[in-house]
Formats: C-alpha cells, structure tokens, sequence
C-alpha cells in the first residue's frame, strides 16, 4: 500500500467521517434525554399512552433501520412531509435508537427497588427530589453497560445512510474501491471505524469507573 | 404520645387490620407482637403513611394528623426498614443529611453537625465518609437509625429490627433500642420475636391473625 495513495483518498474518508460523526452525535443528544421521556411514559399508569409507547417501540425495534430511512425519505412524501436528506437520516435514527434507549432505561427503572422509594417517602421528600438526588444516579449505573453497546452500534449503523444517498464514511471508502479497483480505502475505512469505536470505549469505561464508587 | 384509633383496612375481601387501637406514651417503647400473617407489617405502613387504611384516626399529643401527609405537622414518624433501604450512591453522611437539608431547610453545617453527634451516638463516628456497601448489616442498621431520628421524628418505628441480622446480634440492637430510650426517643417496635420483645417493651400489643383466610 503506497502512502501515496493513501494520502490521497483519505481527505475524502475523513470528510465522509465527519458525516458519519454528525449522525452519531446528534442522535445520541436527542435520542437519549427522549429515551428517558419515553421510558417514563411505558411505565405510566395512563393506559392509552403506554399502549401508544408501546407500539412506537414495537415498530422501531421490529422493523430493519434501512427499511425505517427509507420510509422516511421516500415514504413521507407521499404523505406530504418532506425532509432533506440529512434530516430525513437524523429523523429516522433518533426515532429509532430513541426506543431502544426508552427500553433499556425502562428497566433500570424498574430495577430500582420500592424500598428506595419508600425510604425517601418517610423521610418526606418529593417526587422530583427523590428521582434527581437518589433513583437517578442508580438507574444510569445499572443502564451505563447497555447504553454503552447501543452507542457503539450506532457508530456502525450510521453507514446505512448511504441507502438515502448521503456521502459517509463507508460510502467514502466504496466509492475509492470501485474508481480504483483496490481493497485499500475499505480497509482504511475499517480501521476509522475501529478507532472511533475504541475513543468510544474509552470514554464508556470512564463513565462507568465514575460510577463504581456504590454498589 | 401518639394515640391510633379504630384503625381499620382490608385489602379486597381479606381484613387485615380489624378496629385496632394504641397508644404510644411519650419516652416508652411500644412492642407489637405476633406470627407473620397477623397484620403487624400493614398496621406499620399505616402508622408511617406508607399504606392509607380504610378508616381510624391518628393523633399526635391530642392533635390529628395524617402519617402520608406532607406538612410540617404531618412530619412526625420515623422509620427503620427490615431491610434499612438505605440510599446505596449516597454515603453514610449524604444519606443522614439529604432529608434535613431538602426538606427542612437546614444548613448543610448544621444537618452535618447533627449527623455527626448522631453518629457518635451510635458508634459510627468512623463510618461517615463510607458507602452502604462497606457497612456491616448492624451498621447499616444504626446508620438507618441515625437517618429516621436526623429528622426529629416524635417517634420512632422499627419493622422487624432483628430478622435482618445475624442472631449474637440481637442483644446489641436491644441494647442501642433501650439507650435512645433513655435519651427520651419514643419508639414503636414491631417484632415476630416475643422474647426480645419482653425485653424492650414498656407496653406489649399482641396481635393475631384474623379469620383463616390468612397465610
């Protein structure tokens, strides 16, 4: 592999990353806080939302995440909403990876035991200190290790929106194997992804040593 | 002295709790004893607002009050969980203090300055930068003393304070039960274990299952 070559595409690959890093950052910032929202809801006693809730979950987790972009960009507007193709990729994640957020953190929810619930009771504090100062930080500790998977899924996941047409990391690297008839850009493309699935790895077992100081 | 009058709840057809009345003096223990089964536990989350009973009175020195109320004059039980329920992100300290700072507004130098003459009270002067899981169970427990009595409960309620722990234990929390008597904190002990109730008590109310509808 001459580095000649090398420096040659990877402007490309680098910009087709930034994209890919985009995705991935704005969906987590929405998609985790309406994660939360939405797990509260399937846990509420107001039935008609939760089966609302429920059925949302059932048909973002039942259905493949290309099929959901798809639908998104080229279904939408038949019905009159048109998204660009950047929003039409971030609508479709965060919706997406919203329910799966919304399951894990329904049950570090419900993990939580109705002893420490009635323990802030008697001690007469309200509903919102409860949560913030002592069910909180106890639900983001048993959920840390599987939001942790899901953020690295969605490193990789994010590739599927060259289905829409957007230019990301992989299509990058697809488009410099075909022009140039060699494997190398996809193996480069290979490794970007696997150091930014390393940082990502890094920063989750920083989060979760921060909180190893309870049991 | 808290005085309860014709306390009354059922759960469905099952009636659990049949016309019971009692009466707490101040500075005496209260022990209320029976077989499992016989409504001690539910007559507990009465009293401490944790279960609504169907009908009775509660006065606290001649004055209604309502246990799963939020006033100030409603803030007068204090509770120790069977199984303490301490808060397990919060240290030793955190745990006393949360409540007094929240909801009674104090200073955090004056809810730590009360902790930590609590703390030394109950022989855990070197456990307050520690963490519930580094605590013992008869720790745990004291911590879980120290916690209800930061909020100047008028009185004090135990749920099954021995079955937690380890039998040669038994004495010691006899012991730290009849000590804060002496310091003049009015307690309430609900116990399936008559001797050590015998020895504790001031007032002894046994208490049997009704029907045999029950377990």
């Amino acid at each position: 592999m001459s580095l000649n070559y090398v420096s040659q595409i990877l402007p490309s690959l680098i910009q087709g990353a930034g994209l890919t890093l985009q995705i991935f950052f704005w969906t987590l910032i929405i998609s985790i806080p309406l994660g939360i929202i939405v797990s509260l809801g399937l846990t509420s006693k107001i039935k008609p939302l939760k089966w609302i809730l429920e059925i949302y979950v059932w048909l973002m987790r039942g259905t493949p995440l290309l099929l959901q972009l798809i639908f998104v960009f080229y279904g939408l507007p038949i019905v009159g909403i048109v998204f660009e193709r950047y929003d039409a990729a971030l609508v479709a994640f965060i919706l997406n990876y919203a329910a799966y957020f919304a399951e894990i953190f329904r049950g570090g929810f419900q993990s939580v035991s109705v002893g420490q619930y009635e323990a802030a009771k008697v001690l007469r504090l309200n509903y919102w200190q409860t949560v913030r100062k002592i069910i909180i930080p106890q639900v983001v500790k048993i959920v840390i290790p599987s939001i942790g998977n899901e953020v690295i899924n969605l490193v990789k996941d994010s590739s599927l929106v060259y289905v829409i047409g957007l230019g990301d990391l992989l299509r990058a690297g697809n488009i410099a194997t075909s022009r140039d008839v060699t494997l190398i850009p996809l193996l480069l493309v290979g490794l970007i992804y696997l150091i930014l699935v390393g940082i990502c790895t890094l920063i989750l077992r920083q989060v979760e040593k921060r909180y190893s100081y309870f049991k | 002295m808290l005085e309860v009058k014709n306390l009354k709840k059922s759960f469905g057809d099952r009636v659990i709790l049949d016309d019971v009345n009692l009466t707490v003096k101040d500075d005496e223990i209260l022990c209320i004893v029976g077989p499992s089964g016989a409504g001690k536990t539910t007559l507990l989350r009465c009293i401490t607002g944790l279960d609504t009973p169907d009908s009775g009175e509660f006065l606290m020195d001649g004055k209604p009050f309502d246990p799963s109320g939020t006033g100030a004059s409603d803030r007068v039980i204090g509770v120790v969980f069977q199984d303490f329920n301490l808060f397990p992100n919060l240290s030793v300290m955190e745990n006393i203090t949360l409540a007094p700072t929240m909801v009674l507004k104090q200073s955090k130098d004056e809810a730590t300055k009360n902790a930590q003459e609590l703390l030394a009270k109950l022989g855990l002067s070197t456990k307050e930068n520690l963490y519930p899981w580094q605590l013992s169970g008869g720790q745990k427990q004291r911590v879980a003393i120290a916690r209800a009595l930061a909020m100047k409960p008028k009185i004090l309620c135990y749920d099954e304070p021995t079955s937690a722990l380890d039998p040669n234990l038994r004495q010691d929390v006899a012991n730290i039960i009849l000590s804060l008597k002496k310091s003049g904190v009015t307690q309430l002990v609900v116990t399936h274990d008559f001797d050590f109730a015998e020895e504790i008590a001031d007032e002894l109310l046994k208490v049997n299952p009704i029907d045999q509808s029950q377990d």
